[in-house]
């Protein structure tokens, strides 16, 4: 009997917690579909009356928003696949290939992790400008090129590789690139899949830096366009809405699709912090 | 190819992007701080001039600066513990063994956390709205009057807290609950035997072997929180009376507003010494309590 009823507060107060992390997404979801104006009535309604796709048509045709999602897509399809090579490559040379200073270097480089990166803003902008790469896809993608955390992560986990497979490919005569290409990289999947739902989802959801670098409203991503457009249509409810939508969306269903590689990746870059 | 020249070879393109993009930055903006780097020297190098602490000393006297300061110690002291109480509360729900469907309210908690953060704040923007918001209609039930929440200065911080808290508190969630799974079942065995209640399970059990992860978990929200940004932006712009303007904030206006880079590149690094400065004293407070 006290087991029932402890079971029932656990699972009401599961249930009550989820109802408030969800509630937002969903009506934000049901707002979208409103006609405009539609939602600025008291009591707030829960569905459209009638269901509509005008803001959608709205947010596409007159406010630009697929220029700025493919923006968002191409760019943080870029730094994915780009860092994705520089950090298997680097994480794998601290794990498993041996130099002097290795330790040292590794341990600088955690070191730089306690810096925020918006102390670098202000130079980079300053860098990005002499670059002239200012309003362009590269300004965002070059400095994300690469991540100490992305390096950390792959170190942990390449660390697992035997020696011994390496040692007998060189013996054999295989070079370093080709041991790196075929045994390497089948072993390090894993840790590839985790690195770069990891890393698509901070660059889709990443604000201040491109909000800095791409003032010029035709490169920008669609966070910072939403954010502009919400500043200009502050009472268009059902409009912000479908925006929110279109820009949250994609990164949602790719966390559920990968969810399982998402939440490793998690716990393992937070195992030493 | 020597395993040793390979080793740089794999190694050259994240460093050069990392020193080049990150580390020369950030020794160029300690030097940038001691300029008055503005919009003529932007134009003309030749108008940049060595001003020493200068710019320091000029923030220091600026009261929007306290402001800011104030604001965002009030976001990290009252948004921090918060954003982990909630997270601790779900992760013991979760652990616990009565209950169901974990692995749906697992995701749905942590949904919120892979949100994009300006489409959030959007919603939440919305659901503060004084006459049409959910948030205030729900009070309306318990006789609550309609609270303005984004137009009080009062009440504007307390509303951004609330909404960084929901978008955030998934993920030290997570490691909470790695970290509760990985607490020997037997330790709970013993205690049970010797008849101790569930609370004084909690208190002599799980929260001293969730010690270290609580430690992470406050390092990493500290020094997170510390970088409030985009809900004020998208938010309140920093109103009502500049009651949410952060420092990063008043960084951003500073530097790409008004083109002070100089006196930008001073506050971010006014903000990394106090984050480096809090997180080291909650280190050392944390790692004192192991010794003892």
């Amino acid at each position: 009997m006290k087991s029932r009823w402890a079971s029932a507060i656990v699972n009401g107060l599961l249930i009550a917690a989820t109802s408030i992390t969800l509630f937002p997404l969903l009506w934000m979801l049901s707002v979208s579909f409103m006609q405009p104006g539609a939602a600025s009535t008291y009591p707030p309604p829960l569905l459209p009356a009638h269901a509509t796709l005008a803001n959608y048509h709205e947010l596409f045709e007159r406010a630009g928003m697929g220029r700025y999602l493919v923006n968002s897509l191409l760019i943080a399809s870029a730094i994915t696949l780009g860092s994705l090579l520089f950090n298997l490559g680097a994480g794998y040379a601290f794990a498993k290939l041996r130099f002097k200073g290795r330790e040292r270097l590794f341990q600088t480089l955690l070191g730089a992790l306690v810096i925020p990166g918006q102390v670098a803003m202000i130079p980079l902008f300053l860098i990005m400008k002499e670059l002239g790469l200012v309003n362009t896809y590269g300004g965002v993608i070059v400095p994300a090129l690469a991540s100490v955390f992305g390096i950390f992560l792959v170190r942990q986990y390449a660390r697992s590789i035997p020696n011994e497979l390496l040692e007998a490919a060189r013996i054999d005569g295989a070079s370093e690139a080709r041991i790196f290409a075929t045994i390497v990289l089948p072993l390090l999947k894993p840790i590839v899949v985790t690195l770069a739902i990891f890393t698509f989802l901070a660059s889709w959801n990443d604000f201040m830096w491109p909000l800095i670098v791409l003032s010029d409203q035709a490169w920008q991503t669609a966070p910072v366009a939403l954010a502009g457009l919400s500043r200009e249509h502050v009472q268009d409810n059902e409009l912000m809405m479908a925006g929110s939508v279109v820009t949250t969306l994609p990164v949602l269903i790719l966390f559920l699709a990968l969810q399982r590689h998402y939440i490793q990746g998690l716990i393992l870059g937070s195992v030493k912090g | 190819m020597t395993e040793r020249r390979a080793a740089w070879l794999f190694l050259a393109p994240a460093l050069i992007v990392i020193g080049g993009f990150f580390l020369v930055p950030v020794l160029a903006a300690f030097a940038l701080s001691l300029t008055d780097f503005d919009l003529y020297a932007l134009a003309d190098l030749h108008n940049l001039r060595f001003v020493g602490f200068g710019n320091y000393v000029d923030i220091l006297h600026t009261p929007l600066f306290w402001k800011s300061l104030v604001n965002t110690l009030y976001f990290v002291i009252v948004g921090v513990p918060l954003s982990i109480a909630v997270s601790l509360a779900t992760a013991l729900l979760l652990d616990s063994k009565l209950a169901r469907c974990k692995g749906f309210f697992r995701t749905a908690l942590f949904a919120p956390v892979v949100t994009t953060v300006v489409a959030v704040a959007v919603i939440w923007r919305y659901l503060l709205h004084t006459r049409y918001g959910m948030i205030n209609y729900t009070l309306g039930h318990f006789g609550i009057a309609p609270i303005d929440w984004l137009g009080d200065p009062h009440w504007s911080m307390p509303a951004i807290i609330l909404f960084a808290v929901w978008k955030n508190f998934g993920y030290n969630m997570i490691i909470l609950l790695a970290a509760l799974q990985g607490i020997p079942g037997d330790l709970y065995e013993a205690a049970r035997i010797d008849g101790a209640s569930w609370s004084q399970q909690l208190r002599h059990i799980t929260l001293p072997m969730l010690r270290p992860a609580l430690l992470l978990v406050s390092v990493i929200t500290v020094s997170g929180y510390f970088q409030l940004f985009a809900e004020p932006y998208v938010m309140t712009q920093g109103d009502p009376l500049q009651s949410t303007v952060s420092v990063l904030y008043f960084m951003y206006n500073e530097g790409f507003k008004w083109w002070s880079l100089g006196r930008a590149s001073a506050i971010a690094f006014l903000l990394f010494v106090l984050i480096l400065g809090v997180t080291s004293v909650l280190l050392r407070i944390g790692r004192r309590g192991d010794a003892a």
